[in-house]
């Protein structure tokens, strides 16, 4: 301990803040998820713990939350954090509705959700969120695709396919590597799933996917669904590992 | 002096509302919607003072819509929603101002498919009946309402039943109430029904 990690608004001489920096450490340790932005769609997916063997998976929570018709959440970190942070902003959510007659636009629900991130490393007697999330979702009367992430310390970008948590910078940079502008919805999905293959070894049952688009259509895959893109991705890896092998001969 | 009117049939629940928003002795509008979407198998259809009315069943949709997002898309029963009101407005009735406000709730549980009208009014009383209605409507109506209505009857056989329920409010009734609007609320959601 060098004495400026005690205190949360304690800045280090060299002007690090250390808890938030602990905070973004936190994120690292959650599991992965993914945000991909198609043409007519975003597609978010997870990685799902394995549950174990005498757990009950019917009342195990989904990391991708919904926080009103048309907009999702999926975080990276600690789990118990984010219950907190989700139900802040479903609850902004409706809270909005009923003040303006309007659904909350993503980038106010991002704003929002990254400024009670903010507020957390700047009060006293708290500490911060330990998660990152992706917020993904369309605007009322709004074709526009839109994916936003915030960040521990309060900070919040849009990407047009971006990863968090655990290996993430592997994710991010496969995603740099293949993503295409004005993906259709089945190739937004294969590339999610492809990118989370990179770092979930144990395939379709340990992936969560949900696709989002216009209208407040909200599609959760079930686990035969996503077991069929993997097997696709599987064997089209095959193929090319085949193809180079021959190549070399 | 405003009508809403409930009733409950075999497989759904018709409610109807009348269009004119009154102030004094004027009209202000002869479009007004007396109901709000709970979910999508619950609707609630309001009268009471005015400003009221919209602000708490306002308040009830937002709530009942924060239970849906927090329970992962499980909507909230028809039973549970009237008593979630009733407790609201007994809440409501021990403060400072109260809520003025009377309300019928038409349901749809697609658990134990079955229709049901809920009727609760702004003392926190809540019955559930096969017939309701709240204000001038009920004196009317009531009565009409007895001597015909009759179990498992079908939605068309309602619809005729609150024919004759609004000819004789439009006879009886001293004011003009400029129509009603007519919904339905039963398995596949929530309708409205045209022509009223």
């Amino acid at each position: 301990m060098s004495g400026y990690d005690s205190a949360l608004s304690i800045f280090s001489p060299d002007g690090h803040v250390f808890q938030v920096e602990y905070a973004s450490e936190a994120v690292k340790r959650g599991t992965c998820a993914v945000g991909v932005k198609g043409k007519e769609c975003v597609v978010l997916g997870c990685e799902k713990r394995t549950t174990l063997k005498l757990q009950d998976p019917r009342i195990t929570p989904s990391k991708i939350c919904k926080i009103d018709n048309h907009a999702l959440l999926v975080f990276a970190g600690l789990n118990a954090d984010a219950r907190i942070l989700v139900d802040k902003a479903r609850v902004e959510a409706q809270s909005h509705r009923l003040t303006l007659e309007d659904a909350v636009s993503i980038e106010y629900l991002t704003k929002y959700v990254a400024g009670v991130q903010q507020k957390y490393t700047q009060s006293g007697g708290v500490r911060p969120f330990g998660i990152a999330t992706i917020i993904a979702g369309f605007d009322s009367n709004d074709t526009v695709p839109k994916l936003y992430q915030t960040e521990p310390s309060g900070v919040y970008n849009a990407w047009k396919a971006h990863a968090i948590g655990k290996s993430s910078k592997t994710v991010r940079e496969f995603l740099e590597k293949h993503y295409e502008e004005d993906l259709d919805d089945d190739k937004s999905v294969k590339l999610t799933i492809k990118s989370l293959l990179e770092v979930v070894q144990t395939g379709a049952k340990n992936i969560e996917v949900s696709v989002l688009k216009a209208g407040n259509i909200i599609k959760q895959l079930d686990v035969d669904e996503i077991k069929k893109y993997v097997d696709e991705i599987e064997a089209e890896k095959e193929a090319e590992a085949e193809k180079k092998k021959k190549s070399k001969d | 002096m405003d009508i809403i009117l409930g009733i409950k049939v075999e497989d759904g629940t018709i409610i109807a509302t009348s269009k004119a928003a009154t102030r004094g002795i004027s009209v202000l509008k002869d479009s007004d919607d007396k109901t709000r979407a709970l979910n999508a198998r619950n609707l609630i259809a309001y009268t009471g003072e005015s400003g009221d009315t919209v602000q708490f069943a306002e308040f009830i949709q937002a709530n009942i819509q924060l239970y849906s997002m927090r329970e992962n898309d499980i909507e909230l029963s028809p039973k549970a929603t009237a008593s979630f009101v009733r407790n609201q407005l007994a809440t409501s009735l021990r403060s400072r101002k109260p809520y003025q406000v009377n309300v019928l709730i038409a349901g749809y549980d697609t658990k134990t498919d079955t229709a049901s009208l809920n009727w609760i009014d702004y003392l926190g009383t809540q019955v559930e009946l096969p017939y309701g209605a709240h204000g001038y409507a009920a004196f009317y109506a009531n009565s009409l309402l007895d001597k015909h209505y009759r179990k498992n009857m079908k939605i068309e056989e309602g619809l005729g039943l609150l024919k004759l329920c609004l000819k004789e409010l439009e006879t009886r009734m001293p004011i003009d109430f400029k129509g009603v609007y007519v919904k339905v609320v039963d398995k596949d959601g929530i309708r409205s029904i045209e022509g009223y």
